[in-house]
């Protein structure tokens, strides 16, 4: 059994013009199945306004949607008694993008992380220390950080504080929504190498989201083409995506940047070898 | 890339100090390029490396009570560095003009565009209303915007982030600047408007003949656009080459650790064989 089902999700937002009087319907989701099984890695990419975050606030349990099933460990996460939603939340956790309105300003970076254990553990005060140490030093912080505040940090090192907080619980499955796309490259590859090696070392799952299609391919193991609110296509290895021919796929592959000049497009002079 | 005459910008020996109370702190230190006509120069540097206040310098946009800076930076052979603030306000977006990372913090959400859009035109040139509107039509639809009639009596929340971005530049190159500084112009835009984007840029150096500073930390913006590269760290600039050099053989740990560490779509074995 998978991890995580989606099945048939339907979502529509309604919308009213003020003195127009007529309902406007706006699909957003247009039945979406797919699984995410336990230990992999879905990269789901699109263009923005794809319907890709949406998505993601439907699997999070967030916004409801009107047709279809999200199971999570065979369970409906809308449809759950409270003590089933109470667990399925400890095991599935998110990291947004923008790391600073992620995390509450006047919180150090001590209770940003403790927040979810004193939700769910009931620890004493030094063992609790001791996690949060334990999570900084794996995210590739130190102790010392422990009393800084949000303001203190540069946005890769509050980033890496956003994913401490996700895994303090050992979750199942995070949905990573842009997670990396506001950094620089170097940090941006220095995040994605850490989330790899926690992907190993707790059998994480995750949703990585995100537009950036070089940044979902050297994470996800299988990759997912949302257009317009529908699943255009579903590969199981780069090559495929590379040779695929549907048109929303060939536009998103054309928008792929050369990785060495000599192979640019967008310009062309003489003087170029 | 020796700095000379036939440079439309130049930069020599810039330094940027910030004054507090413990004393001053060194932002950057020895900058020194030039751009010639019609070229793109790129800038390449992580986070806090002083790309931005670079390009801040060259605007002028530091606060002089607690910046002092040093150096100089000529325009077409006139000096910038000291001048009134009077001066500059004439200069800044006709000579030189700056398109920013968010478009929508750029233009205020309580006028429409094209109201922002004419008052720009009007502010530098003779022009009255009527003849803005209409050039500002004219660039627009150069630039391949749909509807600029439409477009101008948007206000900036209408829009998305990759439509105002474009309107940015339209709006920058309206006036036909000798120098474009572009800081981080696509990074907050999906891959389709990126790409559009670019284009434009493009399109606007070779009509124009302007000349480019492209701020950037993504090495495929740097790789399609750049004729020349500098890569700063920690406030100074480590290597200047050109594209091709630079990505053939970097000099620098850390531009080595640039292309290193970036994502690629394609293995080492069989390199580009898709974009052959």
């Amino acid at each position: 059994m998978s991890l995580l089902q989606v099945k048939q999700v339907n979502l529509s937002f309604h919308s009213r013009k003020l003195f127009k009087g007529k309902d406007q319907t706006n699909k957003v989701l247009n039945d979406i199945s797919f699984a995410i099984d336990e230990g992999t890695c879905l990269g789901l990419i699109g263009t923005s306004g794809a319907g890709k975050s949406t998505l993601g606030k439907v699997i999070l349990g967030i916004q409801r949607p009107q047709q279809g099933q999200v199971l999570f460990q065979g369970y409906d996460i809308y449809n759950a008694d409270k003590a089933t939603q109470h667990k399925i939340r400890r095991d599935l956790q998110v990291v947004f993008q923008d790391s600073y309105s992620a995390v509450n300003p006047r919180m150090t970076a001590e209770r940003i992380i403790s927040e979810p254990l004193e939700n769910y553990e009931k620890l004493t005060i030094g063992e609790q220390r001791r996690r949060v140490i334990e999570l900084l030093e794996r995210v590739g912080l130190n102790e010392k950080d422990i009393k800084k505040y949000p303001h203190q940090f540069s946005g890769g090192q509050l980033q890496r504080i956003n994913i401490a907080r996700a895994i303090a619980l050992k979750p199942k499955l995070i949905v990573l929504d842009e997670s990396v796309s506001s950094l620089d490259m170097v940090t941006q590859s220095l995040i994605l190498q850490l989330l790899n090696e926690l992907k190993d070392d707790f059998g994480l799952s995750y949703l990585f989201i995100t537009h950036d299609i070089k940044a979902a391919f050297s994470i996800s193991d299988h990759i997912a083409v949302l257009e317009k609110g529908e699943l255009v296509e579903h590969y199981h290895s780069k090559d495929q995506f590379l040779s695929s021919k549907h048109p929303a796929v060939k536009r998103l592959r054309d928008s792929i940047l050369a990785e060495h000049p000599r192979f640019r497009t967008i310009t062309t002079r003489a003087n170029m070898g | 890339m020796e700095a000379n005459d036939r440079d439309i910008l130049n930069v020599k020996d810039l330094h940027v100090q910030v004054k507090t109370d413990e004393g001053s702190s060194t932002l950057v230190q020895d900058i020194n390029f030039g751009i010639k006509k019609g070229k793109i120069l790129g800038l390449v540097g992580e986070s806090g490396s002083g790309k931005t206040v670079t390009s801040m310098s060259i605007l002028q946009l530091h606060d002089k009570k607690y910046m002092d800076i040093r150096g100089s930076i000529t325009l077409q052979g006139r000096e910038l560095n000291g001048l009134e603030n009077k001066e500059m306000r004439k200069i800044r977006g006709k000579d030189i003009a700056f398109i920013m990372q968010n478009p929508m913090n750029a233009f205020t959400p309580v006028f429409t565009i094209g109201h922002q859009f004419i008052e720009t035109i009007k502010s530098h040139t003779l022009l009255n209303k009527k003849q803005a509107k209409e050039l500002a039509i004219d660039v627009m639809e150069s630039v391949n915007l749909p509807d600029p009639y439409k477009l101008l009596k948007k206000y900036p929340f209408q829009l998305s982030g990759g439509m105002l971005q474009r309107v940015m530049i339209a709006m920058a190159a309206c006036l036909q600047p000798s120098v474009m500084i572009a800081d981080e112009p696509t990074t907050a835009l999906d891959l389709h408007s990126q790409l559009l984007v670019l284009r434009l840029l493009d399109k606007i150096r070779s009509e124009y003949g302007t000349s480019i500073l492209l701020i950037s930390h993504d090495l495929g913006v740097i790789s399609e656009m750049a004729d020349d590269v500098i890569v700063m760290q920690h406030g100074r600039i480590v290597e200047t080459a050109n594209v091709l050099e630079l990505f053939d053989n970097p000099q620098h740990e850390y531009t080595k650790k640039l292309l290193r560490t970036r994502p690629t779509l394609y293995s080492q074995e069989q390199p580009y064989t898709y974009m052959l």
